[in-house]
């Protein structure tokens, strides 16, 4: 049996030279640092499709590119009028939600992708967001509030049309991270389709990270909370002082 | 210039922190008041998390309190003895107002109860002094009325047990009461950010019958260990403390309220205590109206504190 599947193995491997379109890509910037006056990045994404023969078929080639954020499990809470004040009332846990999620094209996205192709691959945020379990019968409602509320916060981002495509050969899109942005490795991915199915699928992680006195303060704060504390009052305290201090000696 | 706010993970203009701390530091000079119930729910306005800012709030005030402190020390204007008691009631007050706070936090209901308690407390302090500054202006317009407050003595707080002698105050009354006012002061502290001055102050002149001299040095003294106390607490349970974001705010503040002072002599205690008083109501009135009208979004996305 391992034998057998062995041999699968290395004839898909071979097989994999025949492709006929591969993506060659490239990202405006390896990684992202969040700086003291960080506002929010743009990243460029390029590249362009190798081709070994003429394009096949007549149907044209279409580009996806996907930048996905760091998932993580999310409460989202319902407003209910009770005593004649709004209170959060029902909540439900979303055991997966990523918190950033842009998907750019060159065409619609029902038409650059089927949507077999898009369970296979897990391309549109739909894909990105589990929530099993919750046991609501309502829990639609619930998902489509958060992606409501993170698109409005520019979190989740469906841009169409928004990469260009000059010649079926060269492709650049730009993609706006908003300042609020979470660490961790964010997931860019470049998808090449013909007729909704994926032909080439290319990857990389670019790590967002706190750096500098952001890192500094945001470490000492969860690892040495007390001594995080303490120095909090302290500097405060001192910046108070001198703040007094310079305005009595300008007033004279 | 755009500023990352490391614990609130939020970007904010840096001169728009510089200049709210300046306003709430200008209305505080003017007023006489800490300023921390103006300030907390204009971080809420402006969309710093509300665990965040109320936990940066105590730690603002710990600073901005210190220098006033120091002052009233020096003038010998602080009963210390009283002072011990009302913190002993604060930091017990204060331990379980952040324990009450992680709580709620944990089942999303926090910015609820800070609300309310915003809403109810602004309401009543607001409505009180604005209708006692404008019975203060009527009487100061007709002749015939300036007849001062007679002190009144409360029978049962004279009868508790556990009598002390509080020299500076030239008081000898009952441990207990104080100790109640302190545990109140201190839970406020912790869930809203506050001092607790415009609580305290007037529970020590109508309740203990403190002399107004030493009211506002006590207080005072009180608060800074108090806050700083629940600043501790907040940034060693609920990681919410956001240094950045509490330096900027003193910073304006600082200045604010030096200018504020300058302001507040020019002008008469009733319209002083009107104009503050009209403030407090409008903060009321808008957060009123938030929970009373059907917002346009009704699902919220929970806040499981800033530490993930």
């Amino acid at each position: 049996m391992a034998r057998l599947i062995g041999i699968c193995a290395l004839a898909l491997l071979l097989a994999a030279p025949a492709q006929a379109e591969r993506v060659v890509a490239g990202l405006s910037q390896e990684a992202i640092a969040i700086t003291t006056n960080f506002a929010g990045s743009e990243i460029l994404i390029y590249g362009a499709v190798q081709r070994a023969a003429p394009p096949p078929g007549a149907e044209p080639l279409e580009v996806i590119v996907t930048v996905q954020g760091p998932s993580q499990p999310v409460t989202v809470r319902r407003k209910e009028r009770r005593f004649g004040i709004w209170v959060n009332a029902d909540a439900s846990q979303i055991d997966e939600a990523p918190s950033f999620y842009a998907v750019s094209t060159t065409a619609p996205l029902a038409q650059a992708l089927s949507q077999t192709e898009d369970l296979r691959h897990r391309i549109t945020l739909n894909q990105a967001i589990r929530a099993v379990g919750t046991g609501r019968a309502d829990q639609p409602l619930f998902n489509a509030a958060l992606i409501r509320i993170r698109s409005d916060d520019g979190a989740y981002q469906l841009n169409e049309g928004a990469v260009r495509f000059r010649e079926q050969t060269l492709f650049d899109t730009a993609v706006r991270l908003p300042a609020n942005l979470t660490e961790g490795d964010y997931l860019t991915r470049i998808i090449l389709t013909r007729g909704g199915v994926v032909v080439d699928l290319h990857e990389q992680l670019i790590p967002v990270r706190k750096v500098g006195l952001e890192r500094w303060i945001y470490n000492l704060a969860h690892e040495r909370p007390l001594i995080y504390g303490i120095l909090s009052l302290v500097i405060a305290i001192a910046a108070g002082w001198m703040a007094s201090a310079v305005f009595r000696y300008m007033r004279g | 210039m755009q500023i990352y706010l490391p614990i609130a993970e939020v970007s904010v203009n840096a001169f728009l922190l510089l200049g709210l701390g300046g306003i709430v530091g200008v209305l505080s000079g003017m007023f006489g008041v800490g300023g921390g119930f103006l300030m907390t729910p204009l971080l809420f306005f402006i969309g710093i998390p509300p665990a965040v800012a109320v936990a940066t709030e105590a730690n603002q005030i710990v600073a901005s309190s210190f220098s006033g402190v120091l002052a009233h020390l020096k003038r010998k204007t602080v009963d210390l003895r009283m002072g011990t008691v009302l913190l002993i009631g604060g930091l017990v007050g204060a331990a379980v107002g952040v324990q009450i706070f992680a709580a709620l936090t944990a089942i999303g209901q926090v910015d609820l109860l800070v609300k309310l308690c915003y809403v109810v407390f602004l309401g009543i302090i607001g409505g009180l002094m604005f209708f006692e500054s404008l019975r203060a202006i009527r009487r100061a317009r007709s002749p015939a009325g300036a007849a001062a407050l007679p002190r009144r003595h409360r029978g049962w707080i004279h009868a508790l047990p556990l009598k002390m002698r509080f020299r500076t105050s030239g008081l000898y009354i009952s441990v207990i009461p104080p100790l109640v006012v302190g545990v109140f002061v201190g839970v406020l502290a912790a869930i809203m950010g506050v001092g607790g001055g415009f609580i305290m102050v007037p529970a020590m002149i109508y309740l203990l019958g403190m002399p107004t001299k030493v009211v506002v040095g006590t207080s005072l003294f009180q608060i800074i260990f108090v806050t700083g106390f629940a600043t501790l607490m907040h940034a060693t349970t609920n990681y919410t403390v956001d240094m950045v974001l509490a330096v900027l705010l003193l910073v304006g503040g600082v200045i604010g309220a030096q200018i504020g002072a300058a302001i507040g002599v020019k002008l008469k205690a009733e319209q002083l205590r009107i104009l503050l008083s009209i403030m407090v109501l409008l903060v009321c009135g808008k957060l009123a109206f938030d929970l009373l009208v059907m917002p346009d979004e009704l699902y919220v996305i929970g806040f499981d504190g800033a530490g993930h």
